[in-house]
Parts: C-alpha cells; structure tokens; sequence
C-alpha cells in the first residue's frame, strides 16, 4: 500500500469517526471539534487526488493542494462563527446543549432560535 | 516492509488514536489539546503526501489558530461544560450512529481505493505556464494567479465571517471591545515569551511570506504566524483587542479583498479580462496582492479569535 | 572523514531519541503532573538539542545549520515558559492531580 493510499483511508476513518461524534456528543463545542475532525479527513482525501496526479516533474497536482489551504481558512473561520454563536447562546439562556428535550431552561421560543 | 512503511503506518495510527481522543475524552479541554496535537501529526502526513504548504498551513491555522479559539471559549463557557456531562445520548441512538460513520467512512475507503492511479491532473499546464508568472512555487501560481478567483471569493468569506461574528454583539456593547483573551497580571514567564517570542515570530512570518514565491510558504501561513503573534501579545494583555469601530482595524480587515478586486479590474482593462496579469509585470502585481492579503489574514485570524465586543464603547 | 561525520550524526541523534523515549515514559509514569512536567522538558530540551547536534553536520550550507538552531532555541524558549505557566496553575489550584 502507498503512503497517498494509507493516509487516503486515514481521511475515510476520520470522516467516520467525526460524524460519529458530530452526532453523539451534546455539547456544541464538541461538536465544532468533531466537525472539524470531518473536514480534516475531507481535506486529506482531497490531498491523495493532488498525489495521483503527480506529473511533468511536481509530485503532486498544485490546484487541488492551493483548494486545502483555502479550505483549511475557510473552515477556521465557519468555526469561529458557531462559537461565537454558542456563546451568545450561552449569554443569553444560560445554556449550552443544543438538545430539545430540556427546553424548560429556554426563557422563550425566541431565545431557541437565536 | 521498509521502515519508512512502518513509520508511515506508525503515523496513520498515531493520528487516528489522537483523533478517537478528541472524541471520547471527558473533559471539553483535554479534547481540545487532543485536537491540537492531532493538528500536529497530521501536519507530518501532508509532509509524507509532497504538500509542505498545506502542511505549514494544518499547523498554523487548523491546529494553532483553532486550538487558540477553542480553548479561550471553553473558558469562557466554564461551569456549563459540568451540567451538560450528564446528559448522555442513548445506546440506540449511539448505535445507529456508528453504524451511519462507519457505512461512511466505508463508503469513502472504497472510493480512495477504485481513484484512478495516475489520476486526471492539471500539473502539465503548471509546469507550462509556470515561467509565465515569474513564481517558483506552482500552489503560489494557483491562488494568487490561475485560480485567483477562488482566493478573492475566500478572502470575502472571512471578511463575512468577522462581520458574523460581530453581529452577535448585544446592543449594548456595539463599537465596543472585545473581552480580553488572557487574565489579568499575567506571569512573568508570559511576558518573557511574549516580549522574546514576538520579534523573532514577526521576522519568521516575513521571511514565510517572502520565500513562498519560489519556496514552500505564502501569504496564508505567514499571515497565520503574524496572527499568532498578536494574539501572544493581547494574552501577554501588552495590548488589548481593538474596538470594533476602529478605523484602522476596518481597513486593515478589508484592504486584502479591496486590493484583489481593484487588480482584478486593472487586469479587465489593461489585458482584457477580468485578473488578467499584464505580461512580464506577473510577478511583482502577484506579490503586491499577497502583501495585503497577509495583512488581512494577520488582522482577521486574532479578530475572530476575540470574539463580539463584550465592552462598551468609550468615545 | 565522512565516516566520522556520519557515526557523528547517528550516536547524537540515537542519544536525542533516548532522551525523547525516556521523557515519554517519565510522562506516562511519573505520579503527578510536576514530575510529569519534569520529564517532559527534559525530553524536549535535550532530546531535541542532540538530534538537532546531529543534523548539523549534514546541512547543505551555513543558513541551514542557523534554521536547526534557531528551530532548537525558539522549543526552549517556548517550553520553558509553558513548563513555567503549568506549573503555577498548579501551585495555584493547591493540588497535584
């Protein structure tokens, strides 16, 4: 097996395992990070198309490789948005589970939707 | 199996037990500082995949960067992590669950493994027009020039992203400033890092932006290094974050998508369409847009760490 | 002359590699978290120092050989105030988890 292959089913595994978490996990950081986990594993998919399509001298493909950086930035900045969304959340009912089932801490259906 | 084989599958495991780790720890920070060292390792598995771009990039921002927001939210969200430890999904629902992640993560493997080897590439057209942009560095000559688009429209997006962020400031505090990122009377050994870390961090982050002409290195690393260096400097409390009403912290957050789009019309006018490079002139309009594209991401990054103002504003 | 250079670089970098290996174990040993501190920034400092000596005589010009030292000093530096910050949260929380 080639190292692009491996780490190509390294990326499949951290797909899984962030969706894994995206979905178990309660608390809305935590499911930033296992979000995160699932772009990183997208990212190194994307990385073992730009090894395949090494060729004229450069090991690897530069556009797919120039899309990760872009990509990396773009999904720092999709973070720091949910985040500042929990914690105005947090800031405004006191409460930090994305869950319905406890919505007696909501003041109103209003504060749910922010 | 030669050692580099068994390193390699060393490294795959290394980061795949790191990453059960941010999922499975019990405590919000132990899974952060699990994420930042996934971050790490992952880095050295791009290096393995010939992208030390990328990898320059997974450390700064998807490992550092991030780690820094997460951790300074997770402080600020202390005390509510406790309650919420209780509430535990169902056995059912974490069944289903990993029967979903693991049909698609199997899914995803067996496309990996049917990829066609050598795949489609546009390396050819690279090395082609490679001399033509006068860069050594051809993932340079995709986002600043072939696909310069893509960069200017993501530019955008983080402009986007801190006008988000901003928004969900309450009234109260709007023009205000953010909360500081570090206590108060921060320690000594802050301030040594800070006052040693900083200069040479600033002179590391040039040299980045200078070599990604030709080396591995751009604007988006050495914008992410600078980023981290502000950000030491306001933990250090050496400096506040700005008020959001600042003037030059605007410019400073708009001038690398401004600067884009005006090269992008030069290029309309001068060559005929729209980021057209005028021949021979390539390399030093290239490098004029980086410029400020550093100076966007250095600004951006710290700003969308810090948050909505949490101040109010004191004319 | 090569040869020396090249058993040079291997005993350095084997003696960096030792000194990682027995940080990590002290890290997962170790009872509390100062001693575990302990054996962390050891492996760190030395270990990194020596695979760093070892690499020196294999760098393609002098520039090279600053960027391995200067890759050597900014670890120290940036361990040893962490080291420094861990260790007073520590003191502070009065606990030694």
């Amino acid at each position: 097996m080639t190292p692009s292959t491996l780490a190509g089913l390294v990326g499949a595994a951290l797909v899984g395992l962030g969706l894994y978490g995206l979905i178990v996990n309660p608390q809305p950081l935590r499911k930033i990070l296992a979000f995160n986990l699932i772009g990183s594993g997208v990212f190194l998919v994307f990385g073992i198309v730009a090894r395949k399509g090494a060729a004229a001298g450069f090991p690897f493909d530069p556009v797919p490789q120039a899309m990760v950086i872009t990509g990396i930035v773009v999904a720092f900045a999709a973070s720091a948005l949910a985040v500042a969304l929990i914690l105005r959340l947090h800031e405004e009912t006191g409460q930090v589970l994305l869950d319905e089932e406890n919505p007696a801490s909501l003041p109103t259906q209003e504060g749910a939707g922010k | 199996m030669s050692v580099l084989q068994i390193l390699d599958v060393g490294l795959a495991l290394l980061v795949l037990a790191v990453a059960v780790w941010t999922i499975a720890a019990r405590e919000i920070f132990g899974a952060v500082v699990g994420y930042v060292a996934y971050g790490l390792l992952l880095s050295l598995v791009w290096i393995r995949l010939f992208a030390p771009d990328v990898a320059l990039t997974e450390a700064a921002i998807g490992s550092g960067v991030t780690g820094v927001l997460l951790v300074t939210s997770g402080a600020r969200l202390k005390g509510a992590g406790k309650a919420s430890a209780a509430a535990k999904p169902s056995l059912s629902l974490r069944l289903s669950a990993a029967a979903l992640s693991l049909l698609a993560a199997a899914a995803l493997a067996g496309v990996i493994l049917a990829l066609p080897d050598p795949g489609p590439t546009l390396a050819p057209e690279a090395r082609q027009h490679l001399a033509a942009t006068g860069l050594g560095n051809p993932v340079t000559a995709v986002l600043i020039a072939w696909r310069s688009f893509d960069t200017m429209l993501e530019k955008i997006v983080l402009a986007l992203a801190v006008v988000g962020v901003w928004s969900v400031a309450s009234d109260l505090y709007w023009g205000g400033a953010p909360a500081p990122l570090g206590r108060a009377n921060p320690q000594g050994a802050l301030l040594l890092l800070e006052q040693t870390l900083v200069p040479l961090g600033i002179l590391v982050g040039v040299h980045i932006f200078w070599v990604g002409a030709d080396a591995p290195g751009g604007a988006f690393q050495a914008g992410a290094i600078l980023a981290a260096m502000w950000m030491i400097v306001m933990i250090a409390r050496v400096s506040e974050p700005p008020p959001v009403n600042s003037r030059w912290l605007r410019l400073a957050l708009v001038a690398g998508p401004a600067v884009f789009i005006v090269a992008g019309l030069a290029g309309l006018g001068m060559a005929g369409y729209f980021f057209a490079y005028p021949d021979g002139f390539a390399k030093p309009i290239i490098l004029f847009i980086e410029a400020f594209m550093l100076l966007t991401i250095a600004a951006t990054l710290p700003v969308l760490v810090a948050g909505p103002p949490r101040r109010s504003f004191r004319p | 002359m090569s040869v020396a250079l090249d058993l040079f670089s291997i005993v350095a970098i084997a003696a960096g590699a030792f000194f990682f290996f027995a940080g990590s174990v002290g890290l997962l040993r170790f009872p509390d978290s100062l001693t575990r501190l302990h054996a962390l920034s050891k492996a760190d400092n030395l270990g990194l120092g020596l695979v760093v000596l070892g690499l020196l005589p294999r760098v393609a010009s002098l520039l090279d050989a600053l960027k391995l030292v200067a890759i050597w000093a900014l670890v120290l530096l940036s361990g040893a105030a962490s080291a420094q910050l861990i260790g007073r949260a520590l003191r502070r929380r009065g606990g030694d988890e």
